[in-house]
This record gives C-alpha cells, sequence and structure tokens, in this order.
C-alpha cells in the first residue's frame, strides 16, 4: 500500500529543482565541529514541506549532527557551525532555541519517556512547562496526540500509570505524541526504529506515513529498506559530506553517485 | 579427550571454589561492617532506656544536686538547629549542585567543586570557629542562628556533591527530550532533570540532616547551650549533642545516665527521621528503567 502510493508520487529530479514544491528547511553551505573535528563538511540541500526525507549513510557519516544542527540541539552539546540554516525563509540565528524547537521536534533514537512521570504527564510535559495551565485543555490536547500515535485505545485506562510501564515501542509512540502537542511543523526521528522489534517498528511507520499529511519528517536512519518504505526523498551523507540528494526511488534504482550505489547495494558502509 | 575433561572438570572444581571463598567473605566484610553500629545500638539502648520516661521529653532539666527532670530544652533545640541549618544550607547545596551539573564546565565550577570537596574534609570544629567569628562576634553574644549557619556550612559541601552526582546520573536523553520539546532550559534543568534525580538527592539530604544533628563541636561556641527553654533564634539555645557532651562530662551518676537517654532518643529520632523522609520522598514511580 505504501509502495504503491510512493510509485505513484514519485516525481523526477528537475521538478524539484525547479522548485515546485514549497520549501521548509533550506540549508546552504552548512559545516559543523565538534571542537576541532569536523563533523559536516560544505552541506547545501532544501527539504521540501509535507514530505519525509530521509537520510542514510554509514555510521560516523554525520546523519545525526545535521539532523541535530537543524533544531540548535548541537550547539546545547558544545558543537559549533558555519553556514545558513532558513527556516520558512528566516535564519536560524535569528531563533531562539527554545521557539525553533517548538516548531521543529524532536524524536530520539532511545524511547526516552521522563521516567518519573505518567504517561498523561508525559504527553503534556511540552504544554505544562511552556506554560499552559488549563487541565481541560491539556487532557483534550493529550487524548487528540495520543490517537494520532495510535496509542490511545492502548492506555487510556491507564493514563496515571508510569511512562517507562510501556513497552519499547509504545514508548516510542508516546514520545512521538509527545512531540506533537507542542504542535511542530517539522519532526526530526533520529534513528526512532533501531530499538524496537519489527511490529512495533511496523507500526511506527505506518504512523510516519500517516503524520505526512500535516507535518514535515525527517528522519536518520540505518535501516536502507525502511528509508525506501517510508520516505519521498533520500539524502545519502558519507563522511560528513552530502554525496547524493534525490527522490527517494531514483536513489534506490539509479542512482547517479557511484558511491551511493555501492552503499545501496551493500558494498561498504 | 579423557585427559582434557579431567582438567576441565579440576578447573571448575577450582572456580566454584574461588567464587565460594570471595562470596563468604564480601559477606563477612558486610557483617563486620555493622557489628559497630549493632555495639552502639546495644550500649545506648542497655545504658539510656533506664532512664527513658516521658519526663525526658516533656521536662526540663533539674538544677544541680536534684535528680530526674529532662531535656524537652534540648530535643527542641536540636530540631530549631537542624531546621535552621537545613533552612540556610540545604537551597544554597542543591542550587550549588544544579549549578556544577547542568553549567559546569568553566575553570570557575573547577574551582568551586575542588573547594567544596576541601570543605567537606575541614573539621567540624573549625566551622564551629568560622561561625563564631561570622556570627557571633558581630552580634556580641551566642545564639541558635550562629549553630545554624555552623551546620549550614556542614551540609553545603555533602548537598552539593550529592546534587551534582545524582543530576550527572540522569540521562542525557532526558534533557535533550526536554529542550527538543522547546522547553526553556532552566525549566528542563528543574522540573525534568533534578525530578528525575530527586530520590538521589534526598538520600544525600537525609544524610546531610543527620549528620549535623549529630554535631557537636561547632555548637560549642556558637549555640553554646541553654539550661532554660528557649525558642528564639538569636539567644543561645540548647542541643541533644551539649547536653551528652556536659552530662558526661559531669560527676554525677545520675547526669551520666542522662547522657546515655539523651544519646538514645538522638539515635531515635535521626532513625525515626530517616525513615519518615523516605517514605515522603518516595517516588511514586520507578527513576530507574
Amino acid at each position: 500500500m505504501i509502495e504503491q502510493d510512493l510509485i505513484s508520487k514519485v516525481v523526477s529530479l528537475e521538478d524539484y529543482s525547479q522548485k515546485k514544491f514549497d520549501t521548509i528547511i533550506k540549508v546552504e553551505n552548512l559545516f559543523a565541529y565538534f571542537g576541532e573535528l569536523k563533523a559536516l563538511d560544505n552541506i547545501s540541500l532544501s527539504i521540501p514541506k509535507n514530505s519525509v526525507t530521509a537520510i542514510i549513510g554509514p555510521s560516523g557519516c554525520g546523519k545525526s549532527t545535521f539532523l541535530r544542527c537543524l533544531n540548535k540541539m548541537h550547539q546545547e552539546i558544545g558543537g559549533t557551525t558555519e553556514g545558513k540554516i532558513y527556516y520558512n525563509g528566516i535564519d536560524i540565528e535569528n531563533i531562539d532555541p527554545v521557539i525553533l524547537r517548538r516548531n521543529i521536534g524532536m524524536v530520539f533514537q532511545k524511547p526516552n519517556p521522563f521516567p518519573t512521570m505518567s504517561i498523561i504527564n508525559n504527553v503534556v510535559a511540552g504544554l505544562k512547562y511552556n506554560g499552559v495551565r488549563d487541565k481541560k485543555l491539556l487532557n483534550e490536547i493529550a487524548e487528540i496526540c495520543l490517537k494520532k500515535v495510535g496509542l490511545w485505545e492502548e492506555v487510556k485506562d491507564n493514563l496515571n500509570r508510569s511512562g517507562a510501564s510501556l513497552s519499547g515501542g509504545q514508548q516510542q509512540r508516546l514520545c512521538i505524541a509527545r512531540t506533537l502537542t507542542v504542535n511542530p511543523e517539522v519532526i526530526l526521528m533520529d534513528e526512532p526504529t533501531s530499538a524496537l522489534d519489527p511490529i512495533a517498528t511496523t507500526k511506527i511507520e505506518d504512523l510516519i506515513y500517516e503524520l505526512k499529511k500535516d507535518y514535515t519528517i525527517i528522519i536518520v536512519t540505518h535501516n536502507m529498506q525502511q528509508a525506501a518504505r517510508v520516505s519521498d526523498y533520500t539524502a545519502f551523507f558519507y563522511m560528513g559530506r552530502l554525496i547524493e540528494f534525490s527522490d527517494t526511488k531514483k536513489i534506490f534504482t539509479n542512482p547517479s553517485n557511484k558511491q551511493t550505489e555501492e552503499y545501496i547495494s551493500g558494498r561498504f558502509g | 579427550m579423557e585427559e582434557n575433561i579431567k582438567k576441565y572438570k579440576r578447573k571448575l572444581i577450582f572456580r566454584k571454589l574461588k567464587s565460594f571463598f570471595i562470596m563468604n567473605l564480601s559477606f563477612i566484610s558486610a557483617l563486620i561492617a555493622i557489628v559497630p553500629l549493632a555495639f552502639i545500638f546495644y550500649y545506648t539502648v542497655s545504658k539510656g532506656i533506664s532512664h527513658l520516661n516521658i519526663d525526658f521529653f516533656i521536662a526540663m532539666p533539674k538544677p544541680v544536686g536534684e535528680s530526674g527532670g529532662g531535656m524537652a530544652n534540648a530535643i527542641v533545640g536540636t530540631l530549631i538547629l537542624v531546621g535552621l541549618g537545613g533552612l540556610i544550607g540545604l537551597p544554597i547545596g542543591i542550587m550549588a549542585g544544579i549549578y556544577l551539573a547542568e553549567f559546569g564546565n568553566n575553570k570557575f565550577a573547577f574551582l568551586l567543586r575542588f573547594m567544596t570537596d576541601v570543605l567537606s574534609g575541614v573539621p567540624s570544629i573549625v566551622v564551629g570557629v568560622v561561625a563564631y567569628t561570622l556570627v557571633v562576634i558581630p552580634m556580641k553574644h551566642f545564639s541558635a542562628l550562629a549553630g545554624g549557619v555552623a551546620l549550614a556550612i556542614l551540609m553545603i559541601p555533602t548537598v552539593t556533591r550529592t546534587t551534582e552526582e545524582m543530576i550527572r546520573l540522569v540521562p542525557h536523553s532526558y534533557r535533550e527530550a526536554g529542550l527538543g520539546l522547546g522547553i526553556p532550559k532552566w525549566k528542563t534543568s528543574f522540573f525534568i532533570v533534578l525530578r528525575t534525580a530527586w530520590k538521589g538527592i534526598a538520600t544525600g539530604i537525609l544524610l546531610a540532616l543527620s549528620r549535623a544533628a549529630g554535631e557537636t563541636a561547632p555548637l560549642l561556641f556558637t549555640a553554646l547551650g541553654n539550661r532554660f527553654w528557649s525558642t528564639d533564634i538569636f539567644q543561645p539555645i540548647a542541643s541533644l549533642t551539649v547536653y551528652i557532651y556536659d552530662y558526661a562530662r559531669a560527676p554525677f551518676e545520675d547526669w551520666n545516665q542522662q547522657a546515655w537517654t539523651a544519646a538514645l532518643v538522638l539515635i531515635l529520632f535521626i532513625s525515626l527521621f530517616s525513615i519518615a523522609f523516605r517514605i515522603i520522598t518516595k517516588s511514586k514511580y520507578k527513576t530507574n528503567q
């Protein structure tokens, strides 16, 4: 179902380069460093709105760093960047990190519900600590977001249990619901299924497909099948450089770069 | 082949012996570690129980020569002193710990950490002298406040370092989850990280308060002691530990007995307090996943 739809939606690279789509994030000549170490080397790309963009590449190629630059999380752990990132045309240098992160949410590799909070408090944490006090409103938003991630039926009777009591897959969906509550436009996902079993992974992938209608999703993944299944566009990173960026079908069937082809076919990485 | 199996079996027996030996050695060490505690309990209970009656908690000390009486003023005095110490020391210690853990990647923090460690090694009597200079001399008389300041100085390093260590133990992913939701950094530190680390910090607080309740030396020339009822923090105040010190040295049999009872009461108080504190601060959910 997903794949069929994906094929019907295929657009050529030319269409893309002519900017027939709204660009939500535009990266220009981005360099990122950890101290002296260069993690990203001159990355330029544009992320189209309401699409899923997958970032693939071998370990240590800068995928996660790239993702973390987009919501200024890279600077949080002492990293530095050069170059420009535009979000809806605004240089993110000029956007306060707190505001930026409400617009560009993030889901992490390991499900990380807050261990000392109940399920319901986990979901609304982002709102609560941003000043929303109205209990009724919080509960309503929590229900909407839990329904969006398909967790409502599973947890509606146990909303006061610890978030950590859920299974790994449920925890990850809880974390996605938590991200949705602050109503972001973009959701960054850093290997969201790498700690999950195949069934939980399928659920998350279906969810990504659903969320695409309302959100722009950028997903880092080690799993190339996953990239092929869920994404519209794929970027291949290698050694901190962007080797190839084009629509997913092209990358996986007819990559223009030799390195991409070798990585896709499993010859290195 | 036979040879190999034999060799393997011998090895296995040797391994099991080693395991048995180490396990028992650690068990015996654990036993030895609690022996002093058992002795303390045994002596204080056996010697102190005879004078432990309701009077001890509600009556005032009797004048020299008269037997009986209690230490109501000292019990209240210890509570006030520890309360004052906590009121001053805990917020400073916790905030300093948060600073060191969350923002402490600079030279100043390194220096601060080092000085906190030095402070925790300073003898308590020296801390008493400092409080004497800082509070008693300017005020021109001994006071409960001076005692509280001395106890606070003793609490700060313990609380600071436990808070820092416990916050550092909180996985970075929780901090990032908070920041990723667009929660401001200070709110993430307070409402998410601190909350996750709270159980460990509570243990540190407990330790600091218990230790403060048992301090004598820094109180000798700050809170001084008082044979009369007083809850005024600007006046000298009685405390159980100073009473133990005075009564144990006194040449009266009855006073020596009362010193044992005071020691028993102090230990009971600290134990009860520990249990109550643990129940109160018990988290609804498990902190460790």
